[in-house]
Protein backbone atom coordinates (compact mmCIF):
# COMPACT_ATOMS: atom_id res chain seq x y z
CA UNK A 1 0.00 0.00 0.00
CA UNK A 2 2.28 2.94 1.36
CA UNK A 3 4.69 1.99 -2.11
CA UNK A 4 1.29 3.33 -4.49
CA UNK A 5 0.33 6.48 -2.36
CA UNK A 6 3.04 8.55 -3.97
CA UNK A 7 5.02 8.49 -7.41
CA UNK A 8 9.19 8.03 -7.57
CA UNK A 9 10.07 10.94 -6.25
CA UNK A 10 11.04 13.81 -9.27
CA UNK A 11 14.09 16.13 -8.44
CA UNK A 12 11.52 18.69 -7.03
CA UNK A 13 9.63 15.90 -4.39
CA UNK A 14 13.75 14.18 -3.51
CA UNK A 15 14.65 17.75 -2.66
CA UNK A 16 11.24 18.48 0.07
CA UNK A 17 11.68 14.87 1.22
CA UNK A 18 15.09 15.90 1.88
CA UNK A 19 14.39 18.56 3.69
CA UNK A 20 11.53 17.42 6.06
CA UNK A 21 13.59 14.27 6.35
CA UNK A 22 16.61 16.75 7.75
CA UNK A 23 14.02 18.94 9.99
CA UNK A 24 12.73 15.80 11.43
CA UNK A 25 16.00 14.19 12.16
CA UNK A 26 17.28 17.27 13.74
CA UNK A 27 13.70 17.13 15.90
CA UNK A 28 13.96 14.09 17.13
CA UNK A 29 18.54 14.49 17.93
CA UNK A 30 17.23 17.73 19.48
CA UNK A 31 14.96 16.12 21.81
CA UNK A 32 17.30 13.37 22.45
CA UNK A 33 20.41 15.68 22.81
CA UNK A 34 17.90 17.69 25.65
CA UNK A 35 17.65 14.58 27.64
CA UNK A 36 21.27 13.62 27.47
CA UNK A 37 22.13 17.00 28.27
CA UNK A 38 19.98 16.79 31.36
CA UNK A 39 21.66 13.29 31.99
CA UNK A 40 25.04 15.54 32.11
CA UNK A 41 23.67 18.80 33.97
CA UNK A 42 22.13 16.32 36.66
CA UNK A 43 25.33 13.89 37.13
CA UNK A 44 23.83 10.80 35.99
CA UNK A 45 26.53 9.58 33.96
CA UNK A 46 28.98 9.57 37.34
CA UNK A 47 30.62 6.57 37.53
CA UNK A 48 29.47 6.34 41.32
CA UNK A 49 25.67 5.76 39.79
CA UNK A 50 27.10 3.16 37.55
CA UNK A 51 28.91 1.22 39.99
CA UNK A 52 26.65 -1.10 41.53
CA UNK A 53 26.01 -2.96 38.17
CA UNK A 54 29.82 -4.51 39.28
CA UNK A 55 28.74 -5.86 42.70
CA UNK A 56 28.18 -9.24 41.88
CA UNK A 57 25.83 -8.85 45.08
CA UNK A 58 23.24 -7.13 43.23
CA UNK A 59 24.01 -9.36 39.90
CA UNK A 60 22.48 -12.13 41.95
CA UNK A 61 19.42 -9.71 43.21
CA UNK A 62 18.46 -8.73 39.64
CA UNK A 63 19.11 -12.54 38.83
CA UNK A 64 16.84 -13.89 41.38
CA UNK A 65 13.91 -10.81 40.61
CA UNK A 66 14.23 -11.69 36.91
CA UNK A 67 13.64 -15.62 38.19
CA UNK A 68 10.73 -14.12 39.84
CA UNK A 69 9.75 -12.61 36.81
CA UNK A 70 10.15 -15.77 34.90
CA UNK A 71 8.29 -17.81 36.97
CA UNK A 72 5.27 -16.24 37.56
CA UNK A 73 5.26 -15.85 33.51
CA UNK A 74 5.36 -19.28 32.48
CA UNK A 75 2.83 -20.00 35.28
CA UNK A 76 0.56 -17.23 34.46
CA UNK A 77 1.13 -18.40 30.58
CA UNK A 78 0.13 -22.11 31.02
CA UNK A 79 -2.31 -21.25 33.09
CA UNK A 80 -4.36 -18.96 30.96
CA UNK A 81 -3.88 -21.29 27.95
CA UNK A 82 -5.37 -24.08 29.88
CA UNK A 83 -8.35 -21.68 30.97
CA UNK A 84 -8.95 -20.26 27.65
CA UNK A 85 -9.43 -23.69 25.96
CA UNK A 86 -11.71 -24.74 28.58
CA UNK A 87 -13.68 -21.63 28.08
CA UNK A 88 -13.41 -21.30 24.71
CA UNK A 89 -14.79 -24.84 24.60
CA UNK A 90 -17.51 -23.70 26.86
CA UNK A 91 -18.55 -21.02 25.09
CA UNK A 92 -18.41 -22.92 21.62
CA UNK A 93 -20.64 -25.82 23.31
CA UNK A 94 -23.98 -26.66 22.08
CA UNK A 95 -25.64 -26.81 25.83
CA UNK A 96 -27.21 -23.52 26.98
CA UNK A 97 -26.29 -24.09 30.65
CA UNK A 98 -22.58 -24.21 29.58
CA UNK A 99 -22.08 -21.38 27.10
CA UNK A 100 -23.90 -18.64 28.99
CA UNK A 101 -21.91 -18.49 32.01
CA UNK A 102 -18.79 -19.23 29.94
CA UNK A 103 -19.66 -16.10 28.17
CA UNK A 104 -20.43 -14.34 31.10
CA UNK A 105 -17.10 -15.58 32.48
CA UNK A 106 -15.15 -14.49 29.60
CA UNK A 107 -16.80 -11.18 29.00
CA UNK A 108 -16.88 -10.12 32.93
CA UNK A 109 -12.75 -10.44 33.41
CA UNK A 110 -12.28 -8.84 29.81
CA UNK A 111 -14.34 -5.26 30.91
CA UNK A 112 -12.34 -5.24 34.39
CA UNK A 113 -8.88 -3.87 34.70
CA UNK A 114 -6.39 -6.20 35.60
CA UNK A 115 -4.85 -4.47 38.24
CA UNK A 116 -8.07 -4.27 40.10
CA UNK A 117 -8.53 -7.87 39.45
CA UNK A 118 -5.24 -8.66 41.43
CA UNK A 119 -6.36 -5.64 44.03
CA UNK A 120 -9.03 -7.82 44.58
CA UNK A 121 -7.55 -11.23 45.49
CA UNK A 122 -4.55 -9.89 46.87
CA UNK A 123 -6.28 -7.27 49.51
CA UNK A 124 -9.78 -8.18 49.12
CA UNK A 125 -10.10 -11.38 49.51
CA UNK A 126 -7.43 -11.78 52.39
CA UNK A 127 -9.04 -9.41 54.40
CA UNK A 128 -12.86 -9.89 53.27
CA UNK A 129 -12.84 -14.07 53.64
CA UNK A 130 -9.92 -14.53 55.62
CA UNK A 131 -8.04 -16.14 52.73
CA UNK A 132 -4.97 -14.95 52.49
CA UNK A 133 -3.15 -15.31 48.88
CA UNK A 134 0.64 -14.88 48.55
CA UNK A 135 1.60 -11.74 46.36
CA UNK A 136 3.12 -14.42 43.37
CA UNK A 137 -0.79 -16.08 43.27
CA UNK A 138 -2.92 -12.76 43.11
CA UNK A 139 -0.49 -11.86 40.22
CA UNK A 140 -0.57 -14.87 38.59
CA UNK A 141 -3.92 -15.29 39.03
CA UNK A 142 -5.18 -12.35 37.84
CA UNK A 143 -3.17 -12.98 34.72
CA UNK A 144 -4.78 -15.95 34.05
CA UNK A 145 -7.95 -14.83 34.51
CA UNK A 146 -7.66 -11.64 32.01
CA UNK A 147 -5.61 -12.94 29.03
CA UNK A 148 -7.12 -16.60 29.58
CA UNK A 149 -9.99 -14.53 28.92
CA UNK A 150 -8.88 -13.15 26.00
CA UNK A 151 -7.33 -15.98 25.01
CA UNK A 152 -10.81 -17.98 24.64
CA UNK A 153 -12.19 -15.24 22.53
CA UNK A 154 -8.60 -15.96 20.02
CA UNK A 155 -9.52 -19.44 20.21
CA UNK A 156 -13.26 -19.23 20.01
CA UNK A 157 -13.00 -16.76 16.97
CA UNK A 158 -9.78 -19.07 15.19
CA UNK A 159 -12.53 -22.00 14.98
CA UNK A 160 -15.53 -20.13 13.89
CA UNK A 161 -13.12 -18.43 11.34
CA UNK A 162 -13.03 -22.10 9.63
CA UNK A 163 -15.17 -22.68 6.78
CA UNK A 164 -18.21 -24.63 7.55
CA UNK A 165 -17.82 -26.97 5.46
CA UNK A 166 -14.90 -28.83 7.34
CA UNK A 167 -17.14 -29.63 10.43
CA UNK A 168 -19.47 -30.61 8.49
CA UNK A 169 -17.41 -32.88 6.06
CA UNK A 170 -16.39 -34.49 9.81
CA UNK A 171 -19.71 -34.86 10.87
CA UNK A 172 -20.84 -36.26 7.46
CA UNK A 173 -18.10 -38.92 7.98
CA UNK A 174 -19.58 -39.82 11.46
CA UNK A 175 -17.05 -38.40 13.71
CA UNK A 176 -18.47 -37.29 17.39
CA UNK A 177 -18.52 -34.04 18.17
CA UNK A 178 -15.16 -34.34 20.07
CA UNK A 179 -13.06 -35.78 17.01
CA UNK A 180 -14.50 -33.42 15.04
CA UNK A 181 -12.95 -30.37 17.03
CA UNK A 182 -9.77 -32.16 17.81
CA UNK A 183 -8.99 -34.20 14.88
CA UNK A 184 -10.31 -31.34 12.08
CA UNK A 185 -10.87 -27.78 13.35
CA UNK A 186 -8.39 -27.50 16.06
CA UNK A 187 -5.66 -28.42 14.03
CA UNK A 188 -6.18 -26.45 11.28
CA UNK A 189 -7.08 -22.97 13.04
CA UNK A 190 -4.24 -23.71 15.38
CA UNK A 191 -1.84 -22.41 12.51
CA UNK A 192 -3.37 -19.45 11.92
CA UNK A 193 -3.76 -19.13 15.83
CA UNK A 194 0.00 -19.27 16.82
CA UNK A 195 1.19 -16.07 16.27
CA UNK A 196 -2.22 -14.25 17.47
CA UNK A 197 -1.46 -16.47 20.59
CA UNK A 198 2.07 -15.73 21.11
CA UNK A 199 1.78 -11.99 20.75
CA UNK A 200 -1.03 -12.70 23.64
CA UNK A 201 2.10 -13.67 25.89
CA UNK A 202 4.10 -10.74 25.76
CA UNK A 203 1.19 -9.10 26.71
CA UNK A 204 1.25 -11.33 29.57
CA UNK A 205 4.89 -10.86 30.14
CA UNK A 206 4.55 -7.05 30.17
CA UNK A 207 1.70 -7.52 32.57
CA UNK A 208 3.74 -9.54 35.46
CA UNK A 209 5.34 -5.84 36.11
CA UNK A 210 2.22 -4.71 37.89
CA UNK A 211 3.40 -7.73 40.23
CA UNK A 212 5.46 -4.54 41.76
CA UNK A 213 2.00 -2.44 42.70
CA UNK A 214 1.75 -5.27 45.03
CA UNK A 215 5.42 -5.50 46.40
CA UNK A 216 5.47 -9.11 44.49
CA UNK A 217 9.51 -9.12 44.05
CA UNK A 218 9.75 -9.50 40.77
CA UNK A 219 12.69 -6.77 38.75
CA UNK A 220 10.47 -3.45 39.12
CA UNK A 221 10.18 -4.16 42.23
CA UNK A 222 13.68 -4.63 43.14
CA UNK A 223 15.18 -2.04 40.82
CA UNK A 224 13.01 0.32 43.32
CA UNK A 225 14.54 -1.11 46.36
CA UNK A 226 17.73 -1.11 44.63
CA UNK A 227 17.39 2.55 43.39
CA UNK A 228 16.86 3.93 46.99
CA UNK A 229 19.98 2.67 48.16
CA UNK A 230 21.58 5.36 49.85
CA UNK A 231 24.87 3.73 49.80
CA UNK A 232 24.65 3.27 45.88
CA UNK A 233 24.09 6.78 45.51
CA UNK A 234 20.13 6.11 45.14
CA UNK A 235 20.41 4.94 41.50
CA UNK A 236 16.99 4.68 40.34
CA UNK A 237 17.28 6.23 36.76
CA UNK A 238 20.24 3.59 35.97
CA UNK A 239 18.42 0.45 37.55
CA UNK A 240 15.30 2.07 35.20
CA UNK A 241 17.15 2.20 32.31
CA UNK A 242 18.69 -1.76 33.08
CA UNK A 243 15.43 -2.92 34.28
CA UNK A 244 14.17 -1.31 30.98
CA UNK A 245 16.16 -3.09 28.50
CA UNK A 246 15.83 -6.35 30.23
CA UNK A 247 12.22 -5.95 29.51
CA UNK A 248 12.42 -4.69 25.94
CA UNK A 249 15.00 -7.75 25.11
CA UNK A 250 12.50 -10.33 26.70
CA UNK A 251 9.00 -8.89 24.85
CA UNK A 252 11.81 -8.86 21.52
CA UNK A 253 12.05 -12.20 21.56
CA UNK A 254 9.16 -13.41 22.30
CA UNK A 255 7.61 -11.16 19.22
CA UNK A 256 10.15 -12.06 17.22
CA UNK A 257 9.53 -15.70 17.94
CA UNK A 258 5.47 -15.05 16.88
CA UNK A 259 6.83 -12.73 13.54
CA UNK A 260 9.07 -15.89 12.96
CA UNK A 261 6.17 -18.55 13.26
CA UNK A 262 3.72 -16.11 10.85
CA UNK A 263 6.39 -15.94 8.06
CA UNK A 264 7.05 -19.78 8.37
CA UNK A 265 3.61 -20.53 8.38
CA UNK A 266 2.87 -18.15 5.25
CA UNK A 267 5.33 -20.12 3.04
CA UNK A 268 3.23 -22.64 1.92
CA UNK A 269 0.90 -21.04 -0.51
CA UNK A 270 -2.23 -22.88 -0.33
CA UNK A 271 -2.77 -22.34 3.10
CA UNK A 272 -2.32 -18.58 3.24
CA UNK A 273 -5.47 -17.86 0.93
CA UNK A 274 -7.53 -18.98 3.69
CA UNK A 275 -5.48 -17.90 6.37
CA UNK A 276 -5.34 -14.52 6.34
CA UNK A 277 -9.73 -14.17 6.70
CA UNK A 278 -8.73 -15.98 9.50
CA UNK A 279 -5.71 -14.02 10.85
CA UNK A 280 -7.43 -10.72 11.11
CA UNK A 281 -10.71 -11.85 12.62
CA UNK A 282 -8.37 -13.97 15.20
CA UNK A 283 -6.39 -10.70 15.47
CA UNK A 284 -10.02 -8.67 16.00
CA UNK A 285 -10.70 -11.08 18.95
CA UNK A 286 -8.00 -10.48 20.50
CA UNK A 287 -7.66 -6.76 19.70
CA UNK A 288 -10.96 -6.69 21.62
CA UNK A 289 -9.42 -7.59 25.30
CA UNK A 290 -7.79 -4.55 24.79
CA UNK A 291 -4.45 -4.53 23.07
CA UNK A 292 -2.49 -5.38 25.63
CA UNK A 293 -1.80 -4.37 29.02
CA UNK A 294 -2.92 -3.55 25.92
CA UNK A 295 -3.22 -6.14 24.65
CA UNK A 296 -1.57 -6.50 22.21
CA UNK B 1 -23.86 -1.28 50.58
CA UNK B 2 -22.37 0.70 53.51
CA UNK B 3 -18.92 0.31 52.30
CA UNK B 4 -20.31 2.47 49.25
CA UNK B 5 -22.56 4.95 50.50
CA UNK B 6 -20.56 6.23 53.16
CA UNK B 7 -17.78 6.73 51.07
CA UNK B 8 -19.24 8.30 47.95
CA UNK B 9 -17.27 11.58 47.94
CA UNK B 10 -14.18 9.23 47.93
CA UNK B 11 -15.88 6.71 45.03
CA UNK B 12 -16.75 10.57 43.27
CA UNK B 13 -13.11 11.64 43.54
CA UNK B 14 -11.48 8.73 42.58
CA UNK B 15 -13.74 8.04 39.03
CA UNK B 16 -13.21 11.53 38.35
CA UNK B 17 -9.93 11.34 38.57
CA UNK B 18 -10.07 8.01 36.46
CA UNK B 19 -11.94 10.35 33.84
CA UNK B 20 -9.97 12.99 33.62
CA UNK B 21 -6.91 11.07 33.37
CA UNK B 22 -8.99 8.79 30.41
CA UNK B 23 -9.76 12.34 28.60
CA UNK B 24 -6.11 13.94 28.94
CA UNK B 25 -4.39 10.54 27.65
CA UNK B 26 -7.02 10.17 25.46
CA UNK B 27 -6.59 12.85 22.99
CA UNK B 28 -3.06 13.24 23.60
CA UNK B 29 -2.76 9.76 22.36
CA UNK B 30 -4.59 10.62 19.49
CA UNK B 31 -2.92 13.13 18.01
CA UNK B 32 0.57 11.79 19.05
CA UNK B 33 -0.31 8.07 17.01
CA UNK B 34 -1.73 10.10 13.77
CA UNK B 35 1.32 11.82 13.47
CA UNK B 36 3.28 8.47 14.43
CA UNK B 37 0.96 6.54 11.86
CA UNK B 38 1.66 9.61 8.79
CA UNK B 39 5.33 9.20 9.50
CA UNK B 40 5.21 5.07 9.48
CA UNK B 41 3.92 5.70 5.88
CA UNK B 42 5.54 8.53 5.04
CA UNK B 43 7.73 8.39 1.83
CA UNK B 44 10.58 9.89 4.11
CA UNK B 45 13.14 6.94 5.18
CA UNK B 46 14.01 8.45 7.96
CA UNK B 47 11.07 9.10 9.41
CA UNK B 48 9.85 5.84 8.41
CA UNK B 49 12.56 3.76 10.82
CA UNK B 50 12.03 6.68 13.81
CA UNK B 51 8.14 5.74 13.72
CA UNK B 52 9.51 1.96 13.30
CA UNK B 53 11.49 1.98 16.14
CA UNK B 54 9.30 4.12 18.47
CA UNK B 55 6.77 2.13 17.77
CA UNK B 56 8.64 -1.60 18.84
CA UNK B 57 10.41 -0.25 21.17
CA UNK B 58 7.16 0.76 23.12
CA UNK B 59 4.90 -1.88 22.63
CA UNK B 60 7.40 -3.92 24.26
CA UNK B 61 7.74 -2.18 27.06
CA UNK B 62 5.37 -2.70 30.16
CA UNK B 63 3.20 0.24 30.76
CA UNK B 64 3.76 -0.43 34.56
CA UNK B 65 7.35 0.27 33.48
CA UNK B 66 6.90 3.70 31.75
CA UNK B 67 4.60 5.18 35.18
CA UNK B 68 7.62 3.74 36.90
CA UNK B 69 10.05 5.92 35.15
CA UNK B 70 8.02 8.59 34.97
CA UNK B 71 7.13 8.50 38.80
CA UNK B 72 10.82 8.06 39.89
CA UNK B 73 12.99 8.51 37.78
CA UNK B 74 12.44 11.62 35.78
CA UNK B 75 12.60 14.33 38.81
CA UNK B 76 16.25 13.26 39.02
CA UNK B 77 16.88 14.64 35.44
CA UNK B 78 15.18 17.97 37.18
CA UNK B 79 13.84 19.09 34.36
CA UNK B 80 10.49 20.55 35.38
CA UNK B 81 8.73 20.42 38.17
CA UNK B 82 4.99 19.12 37.19
CA UNK B 83 2.65 16.82 39.07
CA UNK B 84 2.36 13.00 39.67
CA UNK B 85 -1.31 13.54 37.34
CA UNK B 86 0.38 14.94 34.16
CA UNK B 87 3.42 12.21 34.35
CA UNK B 88 0.65 9.97 34.35
CA UNK B 89 -0.69 11.25 31.46
CA UNK B 90 2.23 11.83 29.66
CA UNK B 91 3.66 7.96 30.69
CA UNK B 92 0.15 6.93 29.37
CA UNK B 93 0.20 9.22 26.01
CA UNK B 94 3.58 7.53 25.00
CA UNK B 95 2.72 4.32 25.77
CA UNK B 96 -1.04 4.75 23.91
CA UNK B 97 0.09 6.45 20.97
CA UNK B 98 2.36 3.69 19.80
CA UNK B 99 -0.91 1.26 19.58
CA UNK B 100 -2.90 4.28 18.28
CA UNK B 101 -0.24 4.56 15.51
CA UNK B 102 -0.45 0.49 14.62
CA UNK B 103 -4.65 0.88 14.37
CA UNK B 104 -4.03 3.95 12.25
CA UNK B 105 -1.66 2.42 10.02
CA UNK B 106 -3.08 -1.03 9.24
CA UNK B 107 -6.52 0.45 8.53
CA UNK B 108 -4.73 2.74 5.95
CA UNK B 109 -3.42 -0.49 4.71
CA UNK B 110 -6.77 -1.99 4.35
CA UNK B 111 -7.87 -0.07 1.50
CA UNK B 112 -7.58 -1.52 -1.40
CA UNK B 113 -4.65 -0.34 -3.11
CA UNK B 114 -6.87 -0.47 -6.54
CA UNK B 115 -8.29 2.94 -4.71
CA UNK B 116 -4.89 4.43 -4.06
CA UNK B 117 -3.64 3.85 -7.72
CA UNK B 118 -6.52 5.33 -8.94
CA UNK B 119 -6.26 8.24 -7.31
CA UNK B 120 -2.67 8.35 -8.70
CA UNK B 121 -3.78 7.95 -11.85
CA UNK B 122 -6.07 10.69 -11.50
CA UNK B 123 -3.17 13.35 -11.07
CA UNK B 124 -3.76 13.35 -7.27
CA UNK B 125 -0.71 14.50 -4.84
CA UNK B 126 -0.06 12.32 -1.84
CA UNK B 127 -2.00 15.00 0.31
CA UNK B 128 -4.65 14.65 -1.40
CA UNK B 129 -4.58 11.03 -2.08
CA UNK B 130 -4.69 10.48 1.74
CA UNK B 131 -7.06 12.80 2.50
CA UNK B 132 -9.92 12.79 -0.06
CA UNK B 133 -9.83 8.78 -0.97
CA UNK B 134 -8.08 6.64 1.66
CA UNK B 135 -8.64 8.21 5.31
CA UNK B 136 -12.38 8.79 4.57
CA UNK B 137 -12.40 5.00 3.92
CA UNK B 138 -10.07 3.83 6.84
CA UNK B 139 -11.80 5.54 8.91
CA UNK B 140 -14.06 2.70 8.47
CA UNK B 141 -11.76 -0.04 9.34
CA UNK B 142 -10.35 1.84 12.20
CA UNK B 143 -12.80 3.31 14.16
CA UNK B 144 -13.80 -0.57 15.91
CA UNK B 145 -10.09 -1.28 16.84
CA UNK B 146 -9.68 2.44 17.87
CA UNK B 147 -12.51 2.05 20.59
CA UNK B 148 -10.23 -1.11 21.50
CA UNK B 149 -7.59 0.88 22.21
CA UNK B 150 -9.30 3.60 24.17
CA UNK B 151 -11.33 0.52 26.34
CA UNK B 152 -7.58 -0.62 26.98
CA UNK B 153 -6.53 2.96 27.71
CA UNK B 154 -9.69 2.65 30.46
CA UNK B 155 -8.30 0.00 31.94
CA UNK B 156 -4.70 0.98 31.99
CA UNK B 157 -5.38 4.24 34.04
CA UNK B 158 -5.73 2.29 37.44
CA UNK B 159 -1.71 1.32 36.91
CA UNK B 160 -1.40 5.14 37.34
CA UNK B 161 -3.10 4.36 41.08
CA UNK B 162 -0.18 2.59 42.09
CA UNK B 163 2.13 5.77 41.82
CA UNK B 164 -0.04 7.95 43.82
CA UNK B 165 -2.31 9.23 41.39
CA UNK B 166 -5.97 10.16 42.98
CA UNK B 167 -7.96 7.33 40.26
CA UNK B 168 -10.32 4.86 40.65
CA UNK B 169 -7.58 2.05 41.62
CA UNK B 170 -6.59 3.96 44.49
CA UNK B 171 -9.69 3.87 46.49
CA UNK B 172 -8.82 0.53 48.19
CA UNK B 173 -6.02 2.00 50.18
CA UNK B 174 -8.16 5.02 51.70
CA UNK B 175 -11.29 2.28 52.80
CA UNK B 176 -8.76 -0.06 54.40
CA UNK B 177 -7.11 3.05 56.26
CA UNK B 178 -10.99 4.05 57.61
CA UNK B 179 -11.43 0.16 58.62
CA UNK B 180 -14.26 -0.48 55.74
CA UNK B 181 -14.30 -3.89 53.99
CA UNK B 182 -11.66 -3.53 51.35
CA UNK B 183 -13.25 -6.52 49.38
CA UNK B 184 -16.42 -5.13 49.23
CA UNK B 185 -15.52 -1.32 48.28
CA UNK B 186 -13.37 -3.46 45.60
CA UNK B 187 -15.75 -5.19 44.34
CA UNK B 188 -17.82 -1.47 43.72
CA UNK B 189 -14.78 -0.36 42.30
CA UNK B 190 -14.98 -3.06 39.75
CA UNK B 191 -18.73 -2.53 39.18
CA UNK B 192 -17.63 0.96 38.20
CA UNK B 193 -15.52 -0.02 35.54
CA UNK B 194 -17.93 -2.37 34.34
CA UNK B 195 -20.26 0.23 34.07
CA UNK B 196 -17.72 2.59 32.13
CA UNK B 197 -16.26 0.19 29.91
CA UNK B 198 -19.32 -2.20 29.01
CA UNK B 199 -21.05 0.86 26.94
CA UNK B 200 -18.17 1.17 25.37
CA UNK B 201 -17.40 -2.69 24.13
CA UNK B 202 -21.47 -2.14 23.19
CA UNK B 203 -20.51 0.97 20.59
CA UNK B 204 -17.21 -0.71 19.40
CA UNK B 205 -19.50 -3.84 18.61
CA UNK B 206 -22.32 -1.73 17.09
CA UNK B 207 -19.98 0.27 14.96
CA UNK B 208 -17.67 -3.29 13.68
CA UNK B 209 -20.87 -4.65 12.65
CA UNK B 210 -22.21 -1.67 10.84
CA UNK B 211 -19.03 -1.30 9.29
CA UNK B 212 -16.89 -4.14 8.22
CA UNK B 213 -19.27 -6.24 5.99
CA UNK B 214 -19.65 -2.98 3.49
CA UNK B 215 -16.25 -4.29 1.97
Amino acid sequence: MTAVLYDIPGPKARARNLTLGVVGTAVVLAIAAFVIYRFIVTGQFDARLWEWITYVNIQYILLGALGNTLSAFAAAAVLSLAFGAVFAAGRLSEHKWLSVPSTAVIELFRALPLLVLIFILFFGVSRGLGVDIPAYWAVVIGLMLYNGSVLAEVFRAGIRALPRGQGEAAYALGMRKTQVMTNVLLPQSLRAMLPTILSQLVVVLKDTALGYIILYPELLYQARFLGSQGQLGAPILQVAMVVAVIYIAMCLILSGLSKLLERRLRRSPRAAATEETEEREVAAAQAQGGGGTFGD
Amino acid sequence: MNVLFDNLPLYGVGFLGTIELFVVAAIGSLILGTILAAMRVSPIPVLRSFGTVYVNTIRNTPLTLVLFFFAFAYPRLEIADISFFWRASIGLILYTSAFVCEVVRSGVNTVPVGQAEASRALGFTFGQTMGQVVLPQAIRSVVPPLTNTMIALLKNTTIAAGFSVIEAGGIYANLSERGYNVFVGLLWVALGFLILVVPLTLLQRNLDRRWSPSR
